[in-house]
C-alpha cells in the first residue's frame, strides 16, 4: 500500500485530522454530493483506517447514538460492514432484516419507517430492492438516512470505498482509466461509480453486451464498449460486476458459458489492461461466471482490500453525518 | 315548464364552429336556440331564469372518454357519486366509465345496474363501457349484442390490453356487426416487462426499468391492420409517442373509422416530472419525452388526435405511497382536465376551439352521442368557464375520494364557474366556494 500512514492513533473521541462540518443530513446518493464533499469523505475514511488496524478498535464519536440497519434485501457484507463501522464508533447498533412479500413491500417500508422513527434513532441505514425507496423513507423520518443500496439506482458507500481503494493502490485518482464490466443495466454499483468518477472527471468505460447496457448509457460513461478486449485496453482499473445469472440466463444472455467466454475476466482478457491494472469486484462474486477464480484470488485482485475500505468509508460517513452536529468545536 | 337563457357569454361551439357573444336558450332540458349578438331586453318568452354570463365562455359540457371509479367493489377509492361531483366541478357533463371494477362490467345486468345506480346517485351522465373480454382476461369476447341493448356505449378493456391478435380480430369483426366502437389501450406486455417509466437516459439515471415506445407502436400497428380488415369503429384509447401519431395519420388515409385519444397527462407533463420518484406520475402509458409531448400537441393541431381525456384513475394512498416501481399506475384528473388543457391555450400551443373540439364534439361523434354540441334539440349539457381564473390544485380541494393528482400543487388558469346537465345546474363555483 502506498497510502500515507498516519501516526498511530490513541483511542479517543475525535477523528485525526481537521475536518469541517459536513453539511448533508443524509447520504442518499453520490448524485447529491459535490466533488469537494466526495474528496472530503475519502480523506475522512483514510483517517479511519488506522482505527480498525489498532488493537483497541474504538473511536467513540457516536457514543450514546442509535443506529438502525434496516435491510429489506439480504446482505451479509454491507450490513456487517455498517454494523462494525457503527460499533467501532461507539453507537448502539440494531439490525432489522425485513422479510418482504411482493404484495406488501411498500406498506412494510412506510409503516416500518414510522415505527422505527418513533424509537428515535439517530441514523437508519437502508437497503431496498426498489429504486427511490430510500429517498421515500428519508422523507418519513426525522433522523439521518444512509442509502445502502436501492434497486438499480445508487449504492453510494460502495462507490466511495471503491474510489478509496483505487486511490490507495494507485496513489491518485486523476488521469486513470476505469473500466466497469458486466451487468451495467441492473447495477446500482455501476451507477454510483459512474457518478463519482464522473464528478471527479476520471475517464470511465463501460463494457457489456448490448442487452446489459441501459438506454442513454453514452451520457453516463466516457466510453461504451461491447468488446471486452477493446474495453480493457490500457485500463488502470478493471471493475467487475456481479451477474444475476439466474435472472439473466436465456433472456439477456444465452448462457453462463457464453457469457464467461466473451465477458468473463480471465488472464487473456486482463492482458489487454495495463500491466499494473488492479481488479475489483463489489461482491459477492460468481466465480466462473463473470470472473475466473485464478484472477479473483490472484495477485492483481484488491477485492479483500475493498472490504476493509468499506468499513473505513462507512465509519467516515456515519461520523460525518452524526458526530459533527453535536461537536461544533471540532 | 322550465326555461333558461344564458346571455352575453362568449359562446364557443366546435361542432358548428360558432365563436361569438350571444344567447343560449334552453327549455325542458334541451337547447332551443343559439343566437349571436347582445341579448334583447326581454329575451325569454314567457319568463324563466336569465343568467348574465358576461366575461365567461359558454361551451358544450366536456365528454371524458376514460374514467375509472371504484364502484362496485372499491367504493373507498371512488363512487359514482364522488366521481360525478368531481366531474361536475371540472365541467365534465358526461363520462365513459371503464369496466375495471369488482365485478368486471362484462354482463348486461351489470351495465343495467350501473345505469340505475348512476341515475340514483350521479349528477352527470355516466356512460358505461362494457368489457371486450370476459373478466378483462383477454381470452373470450363478451356478449356484445346484449351489452349494447343494456346500454353500453362502447367496448373497452380498461387498463388491460388484449395480447391475442386472433381474439382482437374476432372482437373487431363482431363489434362491427353491431356498429359499436371498440376502445383499446395498446400495450405489449412482453416489451413492457417490469418497466415503470419511459425508457431512456432519464430512467437509466434513476435506476428504473424503462418502457420502450415500441411497447405501444407494435400493438398499435396490429390494431390498425385489424381495424382496416374488419371495418370496426376503432379508437386507440390513448397514444403517447410521436411514432404512434404518425401511424394513426397513415391508417386514416386508408380507413375512415379510426380515431385515437390522448391523456391530458401526456399532453401537459413529461418524463422529467418523475424526477423525485413521485408515484402520482406513474402512469400507463408512461409520461414520455418532451419530443413526444410536442408530437401529441401537433397531433391535436393537425386533427390526427381526436380526443383529450382525463384518464381519471383514483388510487388510494395504500397503493400509491410506495416505492415508485411498486406503486400502482394512475392519477385522478376530472377536476383538473379543463384547466390543464387550457394551459396549452394560454401558452399559445393550441386554439381554444381545437382543445374544446377534442373535449366535446369528437368524443360525441365517436360514441354517437347527441351531446357535445350546442345544437337546437341537443341536451342542454354546457359549462360556463372563466378562462383566466387563477387557482392552485390542492389535495384538500378535490371532490374525488382519492388524492392521487399529478397536478397537485400546480398553478392553473381557467376554471369552470357553472356546469349544467340537461338544463339543470349541477355545479356553481360561487356556491361551492372559490379556490
Amino acid at each position: 500500500m502506498t497510502a500515507p500512514s498516519p501516526t498511530h492513533a490513541e483511542p479517543g473521541t475525535s477523528l485525526p485530522g481537521n475536518f469541517p462540518r459536513f453539511s448533508q443530513k443524509h447520504l442518499l446518493g453520490i448524485a447529491d454530493l459535490t466533488p469537494f464533499e466526495i474528496l472530503e469523505l475519502l480523506d475522512r475514511a483514510e483517517a479511519m483506517i488506522p482505527i480498525s488496524r489498532q488493537e483497541r478498535k474504538s473511536l467513540p464519536t457516536l457514543a450514546g447514538k442509535t443506529q438502525i440497519n434496516l435491510f429489506f434485501e439480504p446482505s451479509t457484507r454491507t450490513q456487517g460492514s455498517f454494523e462494525i463501522a457503527g460499533k467501532r464508533l461507539g453507537a448502539q447498533v440494531m439490525n432489522t432484516s425485513v422479510k418482504t412479500s411482493s404484495v406488501s413491500k411498500g406498506e412494510t417500508l412506510i409503516d416500518t419507517a414510522a415505527t422505527l422513527n418513533a424509537m428515535r434513532p439517530d441514523v437508519i441505514v437502508v437497503r431496498h430492492s426498489a429504486a427511490g425507496a430510500v429517498q421515500l423513507l428519508s422523507r418519513k423520518v426525522g433522523c439521518s438516512v444512509i442509502n445502502a443500496g436501492d434497486g438499480a439506482h445508487e449504492h453510494p458507500t460502495q462507490a466511495l470505498l471503491d474510489a478509496l481503494t483505487i486511490r490507495r493502490h494507485k496513489g491518485r485518482l486523476n488521469g486513470l482509466t476505469v473500466a466497469i464490466c458486466g451487468d451495467i443495466a441492473n447495477s446500482r454499483v455501476a451507477r454510483s461509480n459512474l457518478l463519482l468518477l464522473g464528478a471527479l472527471q476520471i475517464r470511465t468505460r463501460v463494457v457489456a453486451p448490448k442487452t446489459l447496457l441501459p438506454r442513454g448509457i453514452e451520457s453516463m460513461a466516457s466510453e461504451v464498449f461491447t468488446d471486452m478486449r477493446e474495453g480493457l485496453r490500457g485500463a488502470d482499473v478493471v471493475m467487475m460486476l456481479r451477474l444475476q445469472h439466474e435472472r439473466a440466463s436465456g433472456k439477456m444472455i444465452p448462457s453462463v458459458r457464453e457469457y464467461f467466454r466473451f465477458y468473463g475476466l480471465d488472464a487473456e482478457k486482463l492482458s489487454f489492461a495495463k500491466p499494473d491494472a488492479i481488479v475489483m469486484h463489489p461482491g459477492p462474486m460468481n466465480r466462473g461466471v463473470e470472473i475466473d477464480p485464478a484472477i479473483a484470488d490472484g495477485s492483481r485482485s484488491v477485492i479483500t482490500d475493498q472490504v476493509e475500505m468499506g468499513v473505513a468509508v462507512r465509519m467516515a460517513v456515519l461520523d460525518a453525518l452524526l458526530a459533527d452536529r453535536n461537536e461544533p468545536t471540532r | 315548464m322550465s326555461r333558461l337563457a344564458i346571455e352575453n357569454a362568449r359562446i364557443v361551439d366546435p361542432a358548428s364552429s360558432f365563436d361569438a357573444v350571444g344567447t343560449l336558450t334552453v327549455e325542458d332540458g334541451r337547447i332551443t336556440g343559439l343566437t349571436a349578438g347582445a341579448a334583447a331586453p326581454v329575451s325569454v318568452p314567457g319568463g324563466g331564469e336569465r343568467v348574465d354570463a358576461r366575461g365567461l365562455v359558454l361551451a358544450p359540457g366536456l365528454i371524458d372518454m376514460r374514467v375509472f371509479t371504484g364502484e362496485p367493489g372499491h367504493e373507498y377509492r371512488e363512487t359514482l357519486a364522488s366521481a360525478s361531483a368531481a366531474a361536475a366541478a371540472g365541467g365534465v357533463t358526461s363520462f365513459v366509465l371503464m369496466p375495471d371494477t369488482l365485478p368486471v362490467i362484462d354482463d348486461g345486468a351489470l351495465v343495467d345496474f350501473l345505469i340505475r345506480r348512476a341515475k340514483a346517485t350521479a349528477s352527470v351522465n355516466v356512460l358505461p363501457a362494457a368489457a371486450i373480454s370476459r373478466g378483462l382476461k383477454g381470452e373470450e369476447i363478451t356478449e356484445f349484442g346484449l351489452l349494447k341493448e343494456a346500454g353500453a356505449v362502447c367496448f373497452a378493456d380498461g387498463r388491460h390490453s388484449i395480447q391475442s391478435s386472433a381474439l382482437l380480430r374476432a372482437a373487431f369483426s363482431y363489434a362491427a356487426n353491431f356498429d359499436m366502437p371498440v376502445v383499446h389501450h395498446v400495450v405489449d406486455r412482453g416489451l413492457t416487462g417490469d418497466g415503470v417509466m419511459n425508457e431512456g437516459t432519464f430512467a437509466s439515471v434513476l435506476g428504473l426499468r424503462g418502457i420502450p415506445a415500441e411497447a405501444e407502436t407494435i400493438p398499435l400497428a396490429r390494431d390498425l391492420e385489424l381495424a382496416l380488415l374488419t371495418g370496426v369503429r376503432y379508437h386507440a384509447a390513448q397514444i403517447s409517442t410521436a411514432r404512434s401519431a404518425e401511424m394513426i395519420a397513415g391508417a386514416r388515409k386508408r380507413g375512415r373509422n379510426i380515431s385515437c385519444g390522448v391523456s391530458i397527462n401526456n399532453l401537459a407533463l413529461n418524463e422529467n416530472d418523475v424526477g423525485g420518484y413521485r408515484t402520482f406520475f406513474k402512469l400507463s402509458p408512461p409520461l414520455r419525452s418532451e419530443d413526444d409531448r410536442q408530437a401529441m400537441i401537433e397531433g391535436l393541431r393537425a386533427g390526427t388526435i381526436d380526443v383529450i381525456h382525463s384518464d381519471h384513475d383514483p388510487q388510494d394512498s395504500e397503493v400509491k405511497r410506495q416505492p415508485f416501481a411498486e406503486a400502482s399506475d394512475g392519477a385522478i384528473g376530472l377536476e383538473t382536465l379543463l384547466a390543464a388543457a387550457l394551459r396549452l391555450v394560454h401558452s399559445g400551443d393550441l386554439e381554444l376551439m381545437t382543445v374544446l373540439r377534442a373535449l366535446t364534439q369528437r368524443p360525441a361523434e365517436i360514441l354517437g352521442l347527441p351531446s357535445g354540441r350546442l345544437a337546437v334539440g341537443a341536451p342542454a349539457d354546457f359549462i360556463l368557464v372563466d378562462l383566466d381564473y387563477p387557482w392552485t390544485a390542492s389535495e384538500a380541494g378535490f371532490r374525488s375520494k382519492s388524492r392521487n393528482s399529478s397536478f397537485e400543487g400546480a398553478r392553473l388558469a381557467g376554471k369552470v364557474v357553472a356546469t349544467y346537465v340537461a338544463g339543470r345546474k349541477v355545479f356553481d363555483l360561487d356556491e361551492e366556494g372559490r379556490g
